[in-house]
């Protein structure tokens, strides 16, 4: 039915997860520092952390990407010629989960913001009049508990970004859509390979979602909802 | 330094862009609201054999990506000989016509979740008042539920279509000249980031600007019983990642 070609795509399916998860890893560094600048930031961290997130859910992913693409490859250049390193290439997986990373880093910025300001102030104070230090602060107390209401903000993001993935194909990544339009133009079959792809994300959507919901049941354990008896 | 003389010239081929991206995207919107206001009816039904095939659409096409969408139908229905030798194939080979529907179906699936969740959220009481003085369901509809929803909906909405104009980008990859192609063939020929791709980002954030703004209005009109604390904030702090 498809010619042989379902290895292939399959080995496709295996660059796309990887480019989803380690964007989705560069995201969520991206969108702590946001988020801390918001919150604890002074003047400057604040209006820098607002740029980034104002600009880049302004434009479309696709510019962006372009934008990073082929500005890193000029960047490169300048620099190999002035360090004399020869022609450097730039990686498209680098660029594409580097942009895809800093782009949704934008929107967690927002989700972590708002998961921070969740966690009851005195919870912090008391880890600071206990002597912990910022940093332990931090991570003890605020980022065990920011999780739970980070959950579902982080769900939506990696739902989105997992589709979103399907434009690194346009700079030349060797993801899923790529490779279905290899074996389109092998088979002249364009249908079958794209609605196969369409049936791949749509499995992976719904285990994640599946995957999800238990994450958030594990940390909301213990918390009681409205209905609960 | 930026080189004006690759701007001016250019300049004539960004405005053509521009024209094709907000053509499309009112196309987009207009078809879109069209087919998601019965759908969202539909999907907000009680009676699941209504609800559940609505559902399905939604869930297929929230699940997979819009790229995808476009490509099947672009280069993907080409593969049937049948479409290809009937009278339809007219609007099928046409890239503006591919990338119409494929937009309009993405926006109407999300759309429709963002419509059939404000209708399920207005208080029984309303209705149950409302068919109690002899309203019938159509009536009820129109006057009853509709307004509220819309009102309860618009925030969502107006966030769906700053998206749809990004989304609009992707047309560039089906030979549509609009914005974003226009920006990859100036960076082809001049090899320059800023008279390109930042040319293009300012025109795309001007738009941004333009549509948050007229919300932002529509907003003020429609919710102008609710808090004014959102009418201080800026503009862009409603725009969101649209729920998957």
């Amino acid at each position: 039915m498809f010619h042989g070609y379902l290895p292939m795509i399959l080995s496709g399916l295996k660059v796309t997860l990887s480019v989803a998860s380690t964007s989705l890893a560069i995201a969520c560094v991206f969108g702590l520092i946001g988020a801390l600048a918001k919150v604890y930031g002074n003047r400057t961290a604040r209006s820098l952390a607002n740029t980034y997130t104002t600009v880049v859910r302004a434009l479309p992913d696709l510019l962006v990407m372009l934008v990073v693409f082929y500005g890193g490859q000029i960047l490169l250049n300048k620099l190999s010629s002035s360090y004399g390193w020869g022609y450097v290439d730039i990686n498209p997986f680098a660029a594409g989960t580097l942009t895809i990373g800093f782009i949704f880093g934008a929107y967690l910025t927002e989700t972590f913001r708002g998961a921070i300001l969740s966690v009851p102030s005195g919870q912090l104070e008391a880890g600071v009049a206990y002597g912990l230090s910022r940093v332990q602060v931090t991570r003890l107390i605020l980022l065990p508990q920011m999780v739970r209401h980070a959950i579902p903000g982080l769900t939506n993001n990696w739902l989105v970004m997992l589709k979103a993935t399907a434009l690194v194909s346009i700079i030349g990544l060797d993801d899923m859509v790529h490779r279905a339009g290899l074996a389109s133009a092998a088979t002249r079959e364009p249908f079958t390979f794209y609605a196969l792809i369409g049936l791949i994300y749509l499995c992976v959507t719904t285990v994640s979602i599946l995957f999800f919901t238990a994450v958030e049941r594990h940390y909301t354990k213990g918390i009681r909802r409205v209905g609960d008896a | 330094m930026i080189s004006w003389a690759i701007v001016s010239s250019s300049a004539p081929a960004f405005f053509a862009g521009l024209q094709n991206t907000l053509m499309l995207l009112m196309m987009v919107i207009a078809s879109g609201l069209l087919l998601s206001i019965p759908l969202g009816v539909a999907r907000a039904s009680r009676s699941l054999w209504i609800a559940k095939p609505v559902w399905v659409f939604t869930y297929v096409i929230r699940g997979t990506p819009l790229l995808v969408q476009l490509f099947v139908l672009y280069y993907g229905l080409a593969q049937f000989d049948w479409l290809r030798e009937s009278a339809l194939w007219v609007f099928f080979r046409s890239p503006w016509f591919c990338a119409w529907a494929a937009l309009t179906i993405n926006t109407a699936a999300y759309s429709t979740e963002i419509f059939a969740g404000a209708i399920k959220a207005i208080a029984p009481g309303e209705v149950e008042a409302a068919r109690a003085i002899g309203m019938g369901r159509i009536a009820v509809l129109r006057h009853i539920v509709w307004p509220s929803a819309w009102r309860r909906a618009l925030p969502q909405y107006g966030n769906e279509v700053v998206m749809m104009l990004h989304a609009t980008a992707l047309a560039s990859t089906v030979t549509i000249v609009e914005i974003m192609r226009v920006a990859r063939d100036v960076y082809t020929n001049y090899l320059v980031l800023t008279e390109s791709f930042g040319v293009a980002a300012v025109i795309y954030l001007f738009l941004t600007v333009v549509l948050a703004q007229a919300f932002r209005r529509l907003e003020r009109h429609y919710l102008r019983h609710l808090d004014r604390a959102r009418a201080s904030e800026p503009a862009f702090a409603s725009i969101q990642l649209k729920a998957a």
